[in-house]
């Protein structure tokens, strides 16, 4: 179904499902500990091997001697991969650096070699006794020393450059001229990446967790030199991904070459200390930000600026894009640079771009309101666009970034902030409100998906899509049970499987909107051949509670599958609407934070996030998803950051002791409220991703909070207590 | 108990090891990972019983092996996650003689006799324990990685707070503690959701506690 | 991890022998560092004691009023006595600011007592670590430091302790119980079990090989104001940057101790004398001859404000 003028009614518009909030399918599996992970499918294939990824010792250089004799004698031990016996590899396409290290070294913990052995004890301590020896060549491992050296990727990003800007700047009566800089962040997702893999003469089975099917068996196959069709990936259940399962890893591609070598089923889960510098992680990155206004807090003039790094042939972090289109302004240049770093390869961490972008816009904002002493909340309302501002004649399909900050300044209660900065205080701990814009674009990708109808009235729907915690399974059978008019209890959605139809996978908060619209294209064509098969006209059918009407009949769904299952399969393909609109997903973030006035601990005690997204198609885990965002932005804001050791060029505090993310005890009752939208742009569910949107502009939010609560400016993240300190307020 | 043990280290070893000492400032250029001499490699097996969820068993384990890699890889129960197998995250958390710990800083051989419930014992699909249809009903998870653990340490925590035990949010350590939200926080944090479900969790468990969150 | 053979012993006196009968012998009571490292091979035992046999797991009432600790007890029941919440309420607020509730439901007091480092690398084994591999050099000076010690540290290692409970029990004026494998017993101060790092941080503490702790003895109760301020980036399950112990007597004198900062529970009783005159006069001598590493000298200004809020509060509840 190609999809290219707006969404007329149809019938996702009834909403007897869609839209209303719906507790998880899948729930009642994974509260009891039934759903069936990458590394726990027992019963899948017999004799499986237990497989220990060895990382390498230094950041950058050469194996020079590698002695296996001692592992390969110790007890247990069935075969070890390394480069030297693992056959030509190729590299996937979205791969920076290769899985398998050897003799070259590209990151710290690259692999240099798996080993199989009959129990996971004798495995990992076979895998300690490989001796290793490196030659360690200089490296580059600091983003500010190579900032100088950062190139233009016109690919990923050319430069904007609008009007003049240097001229309106140098004009403007009030200006910003500030520098703002994110850490690497690890995505730290609660499964480790993790493979099992069985070959049947030259067929590859995969039992893995990962986000993207159909990009992973092309990598995958490409990877190993083997036509795709040999490949096979089953993820039925992913513990967590937030982009850090995009991308086929280590733990793939040795699970097949170390079955090949053992020649048995081997199963493979990366470890936890070597997750950090392994695999890949959110890059660094340093903005400069200046925006030059008229007294009244008309902005003339924006300039975005950004620089990150990355191993040679990786990608820049889009973190200036946001600023191409949030604000209205004549004026106006963005850019990005990327810089050679030897650190372990960055790559897409939920809202790759806006999530650090936004981390530095929305404080700047924050000080430009300050500087032209006027509220925050109006500031941004001020500036407003309906269209593309470099392109005018582009409009936003929707944008209700003013009401999401005006919902949310009244059910925050904004006006009880005090707009002077350091004034609010209960006992030991200042207080203080912050807000910050959410704002992320919406991605179209085509998605495919097939529908059987069985002679009980059961809907099974099949696709490639993956659910790493979104809600999908849910979302999509409420969209087969809405079109085909039947209950939730009567929908089976099997999902993850590389021998289902290819679906835009899980990424840039496109798969909810993508995948269900896939299945809605394929929900089209059964119905279609529903009504061949009982003989009426499908324009004219309803169909409702399990029936089929029309006129006087009713005939019960299932009789069209009397003789024989009805299968369609059909795939959404998206046209040209994104050339004419611009579509985007907003919101506002409001926080409350307390900070201990002597230590310089921030806390964080109310959080209301509002956003316009599109249709809400169960409003329950696009909740979750809000929520779930707001709590990574906490840790953005107030703890994450991958150190860097610049000498020796890795991340030091590599396991989840060391790279702190947010606890229970740091997260609040958390308000989400969402704005009643509809958008026929987007497709024909009418609906936008909020899984990315959630977290653009918490963390700023929460920087201006601490700003409010302790006249504090903290243009380094994380704001951790060592850089308010010395300016917090005397100890009596 | 005695002084830590020392790896024993090859002559060669001693060597290569001395040049990073004496070139802090300029990186040694060749370095050795891992050549560690090796003690007996043999694995040594020992025979337990292990109760889990009021069912024996009976197994030969490597005494290596862990609570947590002897219910997941042994007795097929998955419920119980490896999340960092480091006691950093709970997502291995089970019941053993009515405590919550982490399954994986803990060798099976030390739970002969001990009577272990886990996330399957507590209930099926079919037959929901009250924390696991409230976890459901408020969305209390989300990619489902954690949950098992979360749950296992919610049933637990509510029987801490029962029982007395004070927490760090306790305000008094001489008054028992209240069935309130920032106690159970404060006992839940050792239970890591990266998806960030925590809102929906303290609601899940508020009610089941019959608490206002 | 390496193979290693596991004995469950049935008496001190028992575990300590079977100690000294062979060669590379660990107890285990908790486990929950031991087996961390062990995963890592930062610990090679070859010999596992089990010493979850042997009692030792009671709180009792001392003939001097003080309190006897079993080296068994768990920190959830250290924390959750009675005796403890009344009368050493800095102990029980040390306990429940550390870890998680599942680790505390394993870890006892020995073990905490005898936990090793936190610094990453020398949870890291590729990565230089005198504490590790005795020669190798120290990473983390030159590194990141931002969690590490600056006081009392060396040019081989400036790790910290990183148990909140032995801060505690540090300015309880503890005393320690152990036996030996030729089955005599001593006692000592807790002052006397962590040794500083010097030139050789691998020996981390005083006892003789195989001595097994048996108790933590307390004095009797100290009365007045009990407070630890744990001060970290996040709110909980995580270790401290600094963390304060005090007990303030209601004239203003009375005892500190810290965490966070050194290789082992810091304490300066001279310092103690200048408790009257605030947290700044108390600070400079408590940690006068600081070496603080640029990424952590930012704990100089952070103990002495949170000492200066910790001795507020205690004038507020006196």
């Amino acid at each position: 179904m190609k999809f290219d003028t707006p969404a007329q009614t149809n019938p996702i518009d009834q909403l007897k499902v869609i839209g209303k909030a719906t507790t998880r399918i899948e729930g009642p599996l994974k509260t009891t500990g039934q759903a069936p992970y990458a590394y726990e499918h027992h019963d899948a294939v017999a004799n499986q091997a237990y497989g220990v990824v060895v990382g390498a010792a230094i950041a950058k250089g050469r194996i020079t001697s590698m002695k296996l004799e001692q592992a390969q004698a110790a007890p247990g031990v069935l075969a070890i991969v390394t480069a030297a016996n693992a056959g030509k590899l190729g590299k996937g396409k979205y791969n920076t650096a290769k899985l398998l290290g050897g003799p070259e070294i590209q990151h710290y913990h690259q692999a240099v070699a798996l080993v199989v052995a009959e129990t996971f004890e004798q495995a990992q301590a076979a895998a300690s006794l490989i001796d290793v020896q490196y030659q360690r060549s200089d490296g580059a491992f600091d983003l500010r020393s190579v900032q100088a050296s950062g190139v233009e990727e016109k690919e990923q990003m050319a430069d904007t450059l609008h009007g003049d800007f240097d001229g309106a700047f140098a004009a403007a009566p009030v200006q910003l001229d500030a520098t703002y800089s994110t850490p690497d962040q690890a995505h730290a997702m609660m499964e480790p990446m993790a493979s099992m893999a069985a070959w049947d003469g030259d067929k590859l089975t995969l039992w893995t967790s990962n986000q993207m099917i159909a990009w992973s068996v092309d990598d995958l196959a490409t990877t190993l030199g083997i036509p795709k069709e040999n490949v096979r990936l089953i993820s039925p259940y992913i513990g967590g991904g937030f982009g850090g399962k995009l991308f086929i890893r280590a733990d793939t591609v040795l699970a097949a070459l170390g079955a090949r070598l053992a020649k048995r089923p081997v199963k493979v889960a990366l470890t936890r200390p070597l997750i950090f510098n392994n695999c890949t992680h959110r890059p660094a990155t340093i903005q400069r930000i200046r925006i030059g206004a008229t007294a009244d807090g008309k902005i003339t003039a924006m300039a975005h600026e950004g620089w990150s790094g990355d191993l040679p042939g990786g990608k820049v972090e889009l973190a200036a894009q946001p600023s191409k289109l949030l604000y209205a302004a004549e004026n106006r240049r963005v850019t990005m640079r990327l810089s050679t770093l030897d650190l372990p390869e960055g790559n897409a961490m939920r809202a790759p771009g806006e999530a650090p972008g936004m981390m530095a816009l929305e404080i700047a904002m924050d000080e430009m309101a300050h500087k032209l002493n006027i509220d925050p909340v109006q500031f941004r309302i001020l500036n407003d666009t309906q269209v593309d501002p470099v392109k005018p004649e582009r409009p936003f399909s929707q944008r209700h970034l003013i009401e999401c900050l005006r919902t949310g300044a009244e059910r925050f209660g904004w006006d009880r902030r005090h707009a002077q900065p350091g004034n609010q205080r209960e006992g030991r701990w200042l207080i203080g409100m912050g807000v910050g814009v959410a704002f992320r674009n919406n991605l179209t990708v085509k998605s495919g998906a097939r529908v059987r109808l069985n002679d009980r009235g059961i809907v099974t729907v099949e696709t490639d899509m993956t659910d790493i915690g979104t809600g999908s399974y849910t979302i999509i059978a409420q969209t087969a049970a809405e079109m085909l008019g039947v209950g939730l209890d009567q929908v089976v959605v099997r999902l993850g499987d590389s021998s289902f139809p290819a679906s835009s996978g899980s990424g840039g908060q496109f798969g909810g909107n993508c995948s269900t619209a896939g299945v809605y294209a394929a929900c089209v064509k059964l119905r279609e051949a529903v009504a061949q098969r009982l003989g009426v006209s499908v324009e004219d059918a309803e169909f409702v509670d399990g029936h089929v009407r029309v006129g006087e009949q009713n005939l019960p769904l299932r009789d069209a599958a009397r003789n024989g299952e009805l299968v369609a399969e059909d795939a959404i393909e998206f046209a040209e609407l994104s050339k004419k609109f611009q579509q985007s997903t907003f919101g506002a973030h409001f926080v409350e934070v307390a900070v201990d006035s002597a230590t310089g601990e921030t806390r964080v005690r109310r959080m209301l996030a509002v956003c316009a997204a599109g249709r809400i198609l169960n409003p329950t885990s696009a909740r979750s998803q809000v929520i779930g965002a707001m709590t990574m932005g906490v840790g953005a804001a107030l703890m994450e950051e991958l150190a860097v050791d610049r000498q020796l060029g890795f991340f030091v505090n590599h396991d989840l002791a060391g790279y702190e993310v947010p606890v229970h005890a740091d997260i609040p009752h958390q308000e989400v409220i969402f704005l009643d939208e509809t958008d026929p742009v987007s497709s024909p569910m009418k609906a936008k991703g909020v899984g990315e949107l959630g977290l653009c502009g918490v963390s700023a939010a929460i920087a201006n909070a601490v700003y409010n609560a302790t006249g504090i400016r903290v243009r380094e993240y994380p704001i951790t207590l060592d850089k308010l300190l010395d300016k917090l307020p005397p100890m009596s | 108990m005695d002084t830590p043990d020392l790896l024993p280290m090859s002559r060669r070893h001693l060597l290569i090891l001395g040049v990073v000492t004496a070139a802090t400032a300029v990186l040694p250029p060749f370095i050795s990972a891992r050549a560690s001499a090796v003690n007996s490699s043999r694995p040594i097996t020992t025979s337990l019983s292990l109760w889990v969820n009021d069912q024996q068993y009976e197994l030969d384990l490597d005494t290596r092996t862990t609570l947590l890699d002897a219910l997941r890889e042994h007795l097929h129960l998955t419920g119980s996650k490896k999340g960092c197998d480091h006691g950093q995250c709970g997502a291995c958390t089970v019941i053993a003689n009515g405590r919550r710990i982490n399954s994986c800083l803990t060798l099976a051989v030390m739970h002969q006799g001990s009577k272990i419930t886990t996330i399957e014992g507590l209930g099926t699909p079919d037959q929901l324990h009250p924390m696991q249809a409230a976890f459901i009903r408020h969305d209390g998870y989300q990619c489902g990685y954690c949950t098992p653990g979360q749950i296992c340490s919610a049933v637990a925590v509510l029987g801490e707070i029962r029982q007395g035990i004070p927490s760090h949010a306790s305000p008094s350590l001489t008054e028992p503690p209240q069935l309130i939200a920032g106690e159970i926080q404060e006992r839940m944090s050792g239970n890591i959701c990266r998806c960030g479900a925590y809102s929906n969790i303290i609601e899940a468990i508020s009610e089941v506690a019959g608490v206002n969150a | 991890m390496r193979p290693f053979t596991y004995l469950r012993a049935q008496s001190p006196a028992e575990a300590a022998t079977l100690a000294a009968q062979v060669s590379g012998a660990r107890f285990i009571a908790g486990g929950s560092n031991l087996l961390d490292l062990m995963k890592l091979e930062i610990e090679t035992p070859a010999y596992l004691i089990d010493v979850n046999d042997v009692g030792l797991d009671r709180i009792e009432a001392a003939q001097d009023g003080g309190v006897r600790i079993g080296a068994l007890v768990r920190n959830t029941d250290l924390a959750a006595h009675p005796r403890i919440r009344k009368d050493y309420a800095l102990l029980a607020r040390a306990l429940l600011a550390g870890a998680s509730g599942q680790l505390r439901n394993v870890a006892t007091t020995a073990g905490n007592l005898l936990q090793r480092t936190r610094c990453p690398y020398f949870y890291d084994p590729n990565q230089a670590c005198n504490k590790r591999q005795p020669g190798s050099g120290c990473a983390a000076i030159a590194g990141f430091s931002r969690q590490l010690g600056l006081i009392g540290v060396s040019d081989a290692c400036i790790a910290t302790h990183p148990s909140d409970m032995a801060v505690a029990m540090r300015a309880l004026d503890a005393q320690v119980e152990t036996i030996k494998p030729d089955g005599s017993t001593r006692t000592f101060p807790l002052s006397e079990l962590h040794r500083l790092p010097g030139n050789s941080p691998n020996i981390e503490n005083s006892l003789a090989p195989n001595e097994l702790i048996t108790a933590v003895t307390l004095p009797r109760p100290l009365g007045g104001t009990h407070i630890y301020q744990k001060v970290r980036d996040r709110s909980s399950y995580a270790f401290a940057l600094v963390s304060v112990a005090a007990i303030v007597q209601k004239d203003g004198r009375g005892c500190i101790a810290l965490g966070g900062i050194a290789p082992k529970p810091w304490r300066v009783e001279r310092a103690e004398t200048e408790m009257p005159n605030g947290a700044k006069a108390v600070v400079g001598q408590l940690l006068d001859g600081a070496t603080p590493t640029h990424d952590n000298a930012f704990k100089l200004l952070l103990v002495e404000r949170t000492l200066a809020a910790v001795l507020a509060q205690a004038r507020e509840q006196a």
